[in-house]
């Protein structure tokens, strides 16, 4: 789940209000967007990834809370990881002309 | 015949639109449906409960499409479809659907989509990453004057006159009301996961199948509603490609007790109280970075956890897929994704994919496949069908939604115990994975009881309506499902009866469901005969 909007880093554009399929967000005018519903975070990763400048992070646990550490998320590049191995730059796609996974279908994984 | 529809007054809206074409829903098959529509001059409305280019299972994951120019593969591959069916999947099907992909992907190709090069230099267009695609998707709406209406879940279709005539919903943000009268829908909500937290489903909560029985679909294969995906535990991530390096054991490294394939080995295994780990063991160092690089999602959940799943190992679940990456949905009577309601379409896992997949999942190149084409298609049939209804003025219209928004008595229900009891009859492996008769007749019996209590109790405001609604939806998902695994006493593909092993050869045929309070289950051959009569 959403568990970080990072306040040093977010330059308050909203985008994650407005992207996130579930809603989780919301906009504080002339702050940053506050979690407001993280249980209805669905753990898609999607919103750090439309985010310009890497200020989200998403847990991978889908049940239960984790303490996180805003500087040590910084200092561990773990912030815009995922965007990063996308290949997707400040908020904007890119990257899929490198998709390696044709290789994985031909050695025999399954779809999805 | 159907029974005339139970109709209503339509809620007073603050936001009222008018469009020859309203699509319900933007994952890839409403986005298909909404663009084909625009292409065709008509003017449409696509209604999305999040937001269109990250809703939907498709956009967070990565998936293989059908990709077969015109030749002899194509043919192969609709054998080897067919084979794997258990007799329920239609070639013909199979082959306009090949067909269909192949030229989306063209189009997607012809307008820019940046497909990867393959070692001699040509495009490989048989995968999507799902973010880019729809993102690209959503790119085209907005450019195809599509008018989209992010975070306004749709409540309840609208009716007029014999016809589906658009359809009513909320924006949960401010709780204002909205209304779009429309000369024709396309469903395209998605499948159903009972909020089981499989990636990107949770707003996958069976809209479709409860607003189209309303107005008196009939849906087809839900009974093969129990495709699992093995997950780390406590994540999200069921790709299919996550685990193909890994080795699966129990606690103390024991094998895995005997099953038919993967998931029932582990599913055993659960059942029995037993912890299931696995460790990636499997492949060369070439594959594992091939899987890093085009996978990524996949290794979040081991890289923030601080496992290396190579070396050590992690222990895993099973997350129901349901109907997204099971099989049943609205049945289609038409080439072009017609329901049996004039004016009603469906597109993408809103639909039954027997005609791909039969009794085992379509997860994959023929789900991916079938969102365009079912997209398409219905997106130009209902084109079609809507423009022809701007000649019917006035049109009023009623509403068909009941159960979570028109409680008959007092409300004494809210959406979360609705929801966890609903959860408890569809999600646990002992009930769902493995079926046995008297498991099916309890949850029958069980949701009987709860659905008049539905009908009469449940209801809620704002965010809360939006929650009871998808409540109801999920309980009424379920009584179709358990109605239709009643029936087929037998196993036949993902549906396991532990009291029936055995494929009854006399069963080869399809189950519908109708209706709403009184559902009615029956195999497709009898209700032929009925309408023949």
């Amino acid at each position: 789940m959403i568990e970080l909007v990072h306040a040093g880093r977010c330059i308050e554009c909203d985008i994650c209000v407005r992207i996130c399929p579930r809603d989780v967000f919301d906009a504080v005018a002339d702050d940053v967007p506050v979690i407001a519903r993280k249980s209805d975070c669905q753990t898609c990763f999607l919103c750090e990834i439309y985010c310009p400048v890497d200020a989200l992070y998403v847990s991978p646990r889908v049940g239960t809370d984790e303490a996180v550490d805003p500087i040590a998320l910084e200092e561990s590049g773990t912030l815009g990881s995922y965007a990063r191995a996308l290949g997707w730059k400040r908020g904007r796609a890119a990257g899929t002309d490198q998709d390696t996974t044709r290789h994985l279908r031909l050695l025999g994984g399954v779809g999805g | 015949m159907r029974p005339p529809p139970e109709l209503h007054a339509p809620h007073p809206a603050e936001h009222h639109f008018d469009a020859d074409v309203l699509v319900l829903g933007g994952g890839p098959a409403g986005a298909w449906a909404a663009l084909t529509a625009a292409e065709a001059g008509a003017s449409v409305i696509l209604a999305d409960k999040g937001y269109c280019g990250t809703s939907g299972a498709t956009a967070p994951s990565n998936t293989g499409a059908w990709y077969l120019p015109p030749g002899p593969a194509r043919e192969a591959e609709a054998e080897r479809r067919l084979a794997k069916s258990h007799g329920l999947a239609d070639k013909r099907w199979i082959l306009r659907v090949i067909d269909q992909a192949w030229q989306s992907l063209d189009d997607l190709a012809a307008r820019g989509y940046p497909f990867p090069i393959d070692e001699d230099g040509r495009p490989y267009r048989a995968n999507l990453r799902g973010p880019d695609y729809m993102r690209f998707m959503r790119r085209r709406l907005d450019k195809a004057r599509v008018r989209v209406l992010d975070h306004s879940p749709a409540l309840e279709l609208l009716w007029h006159d014999g016809c589906v005539a658009g359809a009513a919903g909320i924006r949960p943000r401010d709780s204002s009301r909205w209304q779009v009268e429309a000369g024709a829908v396309v469903m395209a909500t998605g499948g159903c996961t009972f909020l089981s937290r499989a990636l990107g489903t949770d707003g996958n909560t069976g809209d479709g199948y409860l607003m189209g029985a309303e107005a008196g679909a009939r849906l087809s294969g839900v009974e093969f509603s129990s495709q699992y995906g093995v997950a780390l535990f406590d994540a999200s991530i069921t790709k299919g490609l996550s685990f193909m390096f890994a080795n699966f054991a129990l606690e103390d490294g024991s094998p895995l007790p005997e099953g038919a394939d993967r998931a029932s080995r582990i599913a055993r295994a659960l059942i029995e109280g037993r912890r299931v780990f696995g460790i990636m063991d499997k492949g060369t160092p070439q594959g594992h970075a091939w899987l890093r690089q085009g996978q990524p999602n996949t290794m979040l959940p081991f890289d923030r956890a601080g496992i290396d799943p190579y070396r050590q190992r992690f222990e895993v679940t099973l997350r129901s897929e349901g109907l997204v990456r099971g099989v049943g949905g609205l049945e289609l009577v038409s080439d072009d994704c017609a329901t049996d309601v004039p004016g009603l379409y469906a597109a993408g896992d809103a639909a039954t994919r027997e005609n791909l997949a039969g009794a085992v999942t379509g997860g994959g190149s023929p789900n991916a496949s079938w969102a365009m084409a079912s997209g398409s298609w219905s997106g130009r049939a209902a084109a079609r069908f809507g423009m022809a209804q701007r000649s019917v003025v006035p049109r009023p219209v009623r509403a068909l939604g009941g159960a979570g928004l028109r409680p008959t008595t007092r409300p004494f229900l809210e959406a979360g115990e609705v929801t966890r009891f609903v959860q408890g009859e569809t999600l646990p492996l002992d009930v769902n994975f493995f079926r046995t008769g008297a498991r099916i007749a309890e949850s029958r019996a069980a949701l009987d009881a709860a659905w008049a209590d539905i009908r009469a109790g449940l209801a809620g405001e704002g965010r809360g309506l939006v929650r009871a609604r998808e409540a109801a939806s999920m309980a009424a998902t379920a009584r179709f499902v358990w109605e239709a695994a009643a029936l087929r006493t037998e196993s036949r593909g993902m549906h396991r009866r532990l009291d029936l092993p055995d494929e009854d050869t006399a069963l080869d045929d399809r189950i519908h469901v109708s209706g709403v309070d009184r559902i009615a289950a029956g195999f497709r051959a009898a209700s032929l005969e009925a309408v023949a009569s």
